[in-house]
């Protein structure tokens, strides 16, 4: 099958199941129904005073039912200071489980070490967010059998709903939790803020236990997991390490090139009409985008603009302009640094929201639709500005699908930003590796050298001109990128497909396929 | 020809390339050794310009150590350059 995007889709994958082609980022919304029927999460019933503790996490997990061909679900709103994913993992391998399906809501460089499991056939099927570091590495290079499946954020509670992923044991993080499985992670020493991610898994699970460190007496407050959902509760020494929660993303850039960028994009976002009282906006954490953030902060000073909401992953610069009264409230889905879980915890302005409320697009409107203004960024984009950000330059998988397709294709304004081109690879792309997000949802493009507007904005590129900004076509913009780095040579792949790409309505916008190293001849 | 001494110029960081380059004995031919972030993609165009400049300076017998950090085609010429005018003394060190 070929999908509305042009790319190749097998119309079934052993392991997966039948696959439907994507055919537009509304096609299936505007329906106002979802097709597929939605399991029903499992039933259960507990005596009075019937107790949930564990005195162990093997003791949890031996009394919920492990078995070959288990799947298996965890958050990661600890990110890369997770312990308890693969903590889990060698628990079930020891215990000779075989035939895994793991579905965590990310995977970070943390997760590394579950790798031989994929290689000893424990773990034979990933559904994620993202895949990053040595696991992107060994998947790009044909080490799994079934290809892994990415999912949006939306899309992935979607996936639940449906069944697609069916979770056996959901192992939950938590900074605080008492005896029945309330939980959070609003406080406490591991504290990690949102769990929101985690919200549908203890809904749909059939075995949920809440891990924590931090057993608090009952109850514990806020009921982030209630414990109607939760079967068993441990407590260990520790869940992870929240200083590693925001590894390499919170800080503003001091980066002059990334700086540049944001400014830029500052100014289109001030340009473009979107920009006004009682608007709402999202910034990714990552460099540019982030930075945004800063000169967006100084124009709403400047002009005593007032917003309405924050949205999405949440740094402690959002908390900073929710305390300037910059804007009413953040909704929090995660948060990404430690800082952040505090003004969670006490300010009732700064609310929790699950993913589904977040971002699942098969319910009756999720906050992202209600955005105004997105800033993300991308590994590439193309010249129909479709965006990549799950595949590198070398063809590895090494990236997240995140919101990003989520919120695209909500906001009024999606703004991309990234430099034209990075270490000598052009960002700009005739075509994309791999497309997460479909350019019909995307708007602008910020590089440093130049401004490029989808040509389905109407009079955007000519208001941001008039406006002194340096837009350029973005067929311009490609050749002269590629002017400066020359033509990178073409990756080269095998038939095998590695990785399929869900779009948030659970079509398949891409595949990605298996690298050939190719073998590099020196002169003599 | 081969180097008169060991030079080096460049540096690691990323959009910079690194040259090592030491005089090998005659008749020994050229030895290159390549290590870039890019090298699948621009592995073939960094082999080109280093060969061509290498044929300009007439220089045969020589090791060359290149670590790349996805320099353009400027820098590496530049950075290929001024090694090889160090190895050949041709410019005062700084």
């Amino acid at each position: 099958m070929i999908n509305s995007l042009g790319r190749k889709i097998p119309a079934f994958i052993e392991g997966i199941g039948r696959l439907e082609p994507f055919e537009g980022a509304y096609a299936k919304i505007r329906k106002g129904w979802m097709d597929e029927p939605t399991i029903p999460p499992p039933n259960k019933a507990y005596l009075p005073h019937q107790s949930k503790l564990c005195k162990s996490l093997e003791e949890a997990i031996m009394r919920s039912n492990p078995h070959d061909g288990m799947t298996i679900s965890f958050h990661h709103h600890l990110r890369n200071g997770d312990v308890m994913l693969v903590q889990t993992l060698n628990i079930l391998h020891n215990m000779g489980i075989r035939d895994i399906t793991l579905a965590s809501s990310s995977l970070l460089e943390c997760h590394d070490p579950i790798l031989p499991y994929l290689q000893d056939g424990t773990i034979t099927r990933i559904f994620s967010s993202g895949i990053r570091s040595e696991l992107g590495r060994a998947i790009a290079h044909g080490l799994m059998d079934i290809p892994v499946v990415i999912q949006s954020h939306g899309g992935r509670v979607r996936g639940i709903h449906t069944g697609k992923v069916q979770i056996d044991l959901a192992v939950i993080a938590a900074s605080a939790a008492d005896c029945e499985g309330n939980a959070t992670g609003a406080h406490g020493k591991s504290a990690f803020g949102s769990i929101g991610y985690a919200v549908i898994d203890a809904r749909y699970a059939k075995q949920v236990i809440v891990v924590t460190d931090n057993l608090v007496d009952y109850p514990c407050i806020p009921l982030s997991i209630t414990q109607n959902f939760v079967d068993y509760v441990v407590e260990v020494d520790s869940i992870g390490d929240p200083s590693k929660i925001a590894t390499g993303t919170t800080r503003i850039t001091n980066s002059p090139m990334d700086l540049r960028i944001a400014k830029l994009a500052a100014d289109v976002i001030e340009q473009s009409g979107c920009f006004k009282p009682g608007f709402s906006f999202q910034v990714g954490a990552g460099g540019a985008s982030l930075a945004v953030a800063k000169y967006i902060r100084a124009k709403m000073k400047t002009k005593g603009i007032k917003g309405s909401f924050l949205l999405g992953g949440i740094t402690s610069y959002c908390v900073d302009m929710l305390n300037d009264g910059l804007f009413e409230t953040i909704f929090d889905v995660q948060s990404f640094d430690a800082a952040v879980s505090n003004s969670l915890f006490t300010n009732r302005r700064h609310i929790e929201v699950p993913a589904a409320l977040y971002a699942n697009p098969f319910n009756c409107g999720c906050i992202t639709n209600k955005l105004d203004v997105v800033v993300l960024g991308a590994l590439e984009i193309d010249v129909d500005f479709n965006v990549n950000v799950i595949t590198g330059s070398e063809g590895y998988i090494r990236g997240a699908s995140g919101g990003h397709s989520d919120t695209a294709s909500g906001a009024t304004l999606t703004v991309v930003v990234c430099p034209s081109f990075r270490g000598r690879i052009p960002i700009i792309k005739k075509r994309v590796h791999t497309v997460v997000t479909p350019g019909e949802t995307v708007h602008v493009l910020v590089t440093e050298r130049g401004i490029c507007v989808s040509p389905a904005c109407g009079d955007l590129a000519q208001n941001l001109k008039k406006a002194g900004l340096m837009v350029k076509d973005i067929h311009d913009l490609e050749k002269e990128v590629d002017l400066i780095t020359g033509v990178p040579g073409p990756l080269e792949y095998t038939d095998k497909i590695v990785g399929l790409v869900e779009y948030r309505d659970g079509t398949i916008i891409d595949v990605i396929h298996q690298i050939k190293e190719k073998q590099f001849k020196l002169p003599v | 020809m081969t180097p008169k001494t060991a030079a080096q110029a460049g540096t690691f960081e990323s959009s910079d390339v690194l040259f090592l380059i030491e005089p090998l004995p005659e008749k020994s031919g050229r030895k290159i050794e390549l290590f870039s972030t890019v090298l699948h993609q621009y592995g073939e165009s960094f082999n080109k310009i280093v060969t061509e400049m290498l044929d300009d300076y007439a220089l045969t017998d020589i090791h060359i150590i290149a670590r790349d950090k996805g320099a353009l085609e400027p820098t590496i010429k530049a950075r290929l350059e001024t090694a090889i005018n160090r190895s050949l003394q041709n410019i005062q060190q700084v």
